[in-house]
């Protein structure tokens, strides 16, 4: 019997699977290669029709989600610009199955390289197209998969999904893969559990060049929380079992909980809002479902480029018209760490420990000026506050407020229109979470506490042999966030929390015993976690 | 005869003219004999609006004015109706974010 082996992703589409682990990577039949040029020509078109044809039968049993999907596809292959680059190599001489990977090899590139996540995520609809002209010119179809199984590969195509039957359960785990890609939409909305990213893990508890489906039969997916166990031992099974049916239980009660304001069991009001990364984000989030915004992450703003000052102002107003009056809680630039940004985070040895967050930010101060005005105008529009992440020590706060100030005065001189929000800290840092004392003069906490937890239990969040150390649920960490939600009722400083925890259904009894009244979740997790809040009786 | 029509429009789409809005862009574009093109910027590079190859290589994210112009028969008729498709957002419905 294998040792359980546990690798941990990112959450594509929340849920459970238990069932047979099926290996993506297998490869079918082989192309026999053709006579002459003329030969390999007809071959290849011959692939090209029968894979249209299959994508046509297949756009009329789906509904119109999938057929979007599916047609896009299908106007790809009719496209001779696409289908025009290989039958050029074919005359050249080359072997049909040669050429045809050749040419949709080029053309996935320059997907692949794009600066925008939804042209990358069209990569895997490239390779799909790809595969299936493949599999025809071999003359034959996908191996099939049993009843449940998790497909465990680098990448599952759009077609795969769309033919397999997933009434049976049955889920996905990618090594590498996208949640933006076609099939993470798909998953998401029919329900079907679905984790990618396990890739470099993987490898490094798998060892180099193994797969994990040779390793084991059963597999356990936990896409809730973004892992997956193989060859589990019993205990494992059984406490898989427990979690994926209180999952059940709880998404199917949740929905009644989404547009009614948080409460425990004894009546005790919570404030839950909402983590958003996006500006987009809050158009598929009603407003009146939440308490606000807990975290506007602002580092996607900061994808390849510099983002200006307009570009930065946009964003925030959008989000904060959206909002109404409820607050909007926006993070300056968190960079650094496992979020690296092209031309202002520095290449370090230990990034987690290194350059990031305000430490960044004061290190280069044009560019956290931009942002700065960029939020001291957007203030006008809402209710606006800003929070520092990684502060350590007071220095950090005051340098960055006394910034403030410097670009309020400016605007001011200038007759541009602003307002100075609130500015709070991120409790991440443990010497905050210690010493709460020292930032007395922040107008407001908020605990990170997936940072918090990783600092705390000296086990990196992005490390999977140490995931077991990373918990929320620690004693120690616990402690530590009760006792800066007491510092904060003392001294009337507002506390709340916006890591991961404050979303997972298992962690909110154990928050709001420490005094906590106000999480801030993943919009996905708003309707289970006020149910989770209202099964606690405190 | 050669007539010829060019025109500018703002793509709102969310996901900017993509997967499914592009199929819908070629289809339509395809219906006409006149040669189309579109481009980023009003001094090209030009991409054939009929190939959807070509279109997705545009990479025309929302917020991009988008550049038309056809030559040939029916070449205004071309131009304003794409135009249109694109002001109607490729006639999709509020979820195209999550869809499209």
């Amino acid at each position: 019997m294998p040792e359980p082996l546990r690798l941990q992703g990112i959450s594509a589409s929340a849920g459970y699977a238990e069932g047979p682990l099926f290996d993506l990577g297998q490869a079918a039949v082989r192309y026999v290669r053709k006579a002459t040029a003329a030969d390999e020509k007809a071959a290849l078109e011959a692939a090209i029709s029968i894979a249209a044809g299959r994508l046509a039968t297949l756009i009329e049993t789906s509904d119109s989600e999938a057929a979007g999907i599916l047609e896009f596809q299908l106007a790809m292959l009719e496209d001779d610009a696409l289908t025009g680059p290989a039958f050029a190599r074919i005359a050249e001489g080359m072997a049909a199955d040669v050429a045809w990977r050749k040419a949709l090899d080029a053309e996935i590139a320059g997907y692949e390289t794009s600066e925008q996540d939804y042209f990358r995520a069209r990569a895997a609809d490239m390779r799909d197209i790809r595969d299936q002209v493949l599999r025809a010119l071999a003359g034959g179809g996908d191996i099939a998969a049993p009843a449940g199984a998790i497909f465990y590969g680098e990448d599952i195509a759009p077609t795969r999904f769309l033919e397999t039957d997933w009434s049976a359960g049955g889920g996905i785990a990618l090594t590498a893969g996208s949640a933006a890609s076609h099939v993470a939409m798909l998953a998401r909305s029919r329900g079907v559990p679905m984790v990618v990213g396990l890739g470099l893990v993987a490898r490094g508890v798998a060892g180099p060049g193994a797969s994990p489906a040779q390793l084991v039969g059963i597999a356990l997916l936990d896409a809730e929380h973004g892992g997956i166990v193989l060859a589990p031992s019993k205990a494992e099974i059984e406490a898989f079992r427990r979690s994926s049916s209180s999952f059940a239980a709880h998404r199917d009660n949740a929905v009644a909980y989404l547009t009614r304001p948080a409460a425990t069991k004894t009546g005790i009001a919570v404030h839950v809002q909402v983590n958003i990364a996006d500006p987009s984000d809050v158009d598929r989030i009603d407003a009146a479902a939440c308490d606000g915004v807990g975290l506007m992450r602002t580092e996607f703003l900061f994808g390849k480029t510099l983002p200006d000052e307009e570009t930065q102002y946009r964003a925030y107003r959008r989000v904060l018209e959206w909002a109404g009056d409820r607050p909007v809680t926006i993070r300056t630039v968190d960079a650094g760490g496992d979020k690296p940004v092209p031309g202002l985070t520095v290449e370090e040895g230990n990034p987690f420990l290194g350059l990031r967050g305000i430490r960044l930010s004061l290190m280069r101060p044009a560019v956290f000026r931009v942002q700065i005005r960029a939020l001291l105008r957007a203030a006008m529009h809402g209710n606006l506050k800003v929070m520092f992440p990684m502060i350590a020590v007071p220095e950090e706060y005051e340098h960055a407020t006394a910034l403030f100030a410097e670009e309020q005065a400016d605007l001011l001189a200038r007759g541009i229109a602003h307002k100075m929000p609130p500015l709070g800290i991120m409790v991440e840092v443990p010497s905050v979470a210690i010493a709460p004392e020292a930032f007395a003069k922040a107008a407001f906490f908020s605990i990170g506490s997936n940072d918090l937890t990783q600092y705390v239990m000296a086990a990196a969040r992005d490390n999977a042999s140490v995931a077991h150390l990373n918990s929320v649920r620690h004693p120690a960490v616990l402690r530590l966030i009760a006792s800066v939600a007491a510092f904060g009722r003392e001294h009337n400083i507002p506390v709340s929390l916006c890591g991961d925890a404050g979303g997972d259904p298992a962690s909110i009894p154990a928050l709001l015993e420490t005094g906590l009244r106000d999480l801030s979740v993943a919009p996905a997790q708003l309707a289970m976690a006020k149910a989770a809040i209202a099964d606690v009786s405190i | 005869m050669s007539a010829a029509a060019e025109a500018s429009v703002l793509i709102t789409h969310e996901v900017g003219l993509h997967a499914r809005p592009s199929v819908k862009f070629t289809k339509l574009a395809k219906t006409f004999s006149a040669d189309v093109e579109i481009a980023l910027a009003a001094n090209g590079p030009w991409f054939d609006a009929k190939s959807i190859v070509k279109v997705m290589a545009a990479k025309a994210p929302k917020g991009t004015v988008l550049h038309i112009r056809a030559k040939g028969d029916g070449a205004g008729e071309a131009v304003g109706a794409l135009v249109e498709l694109v002001r109607r957002d490729f006639d999709e419905g509020k979820d195209h974010a999550r869809t499209a």
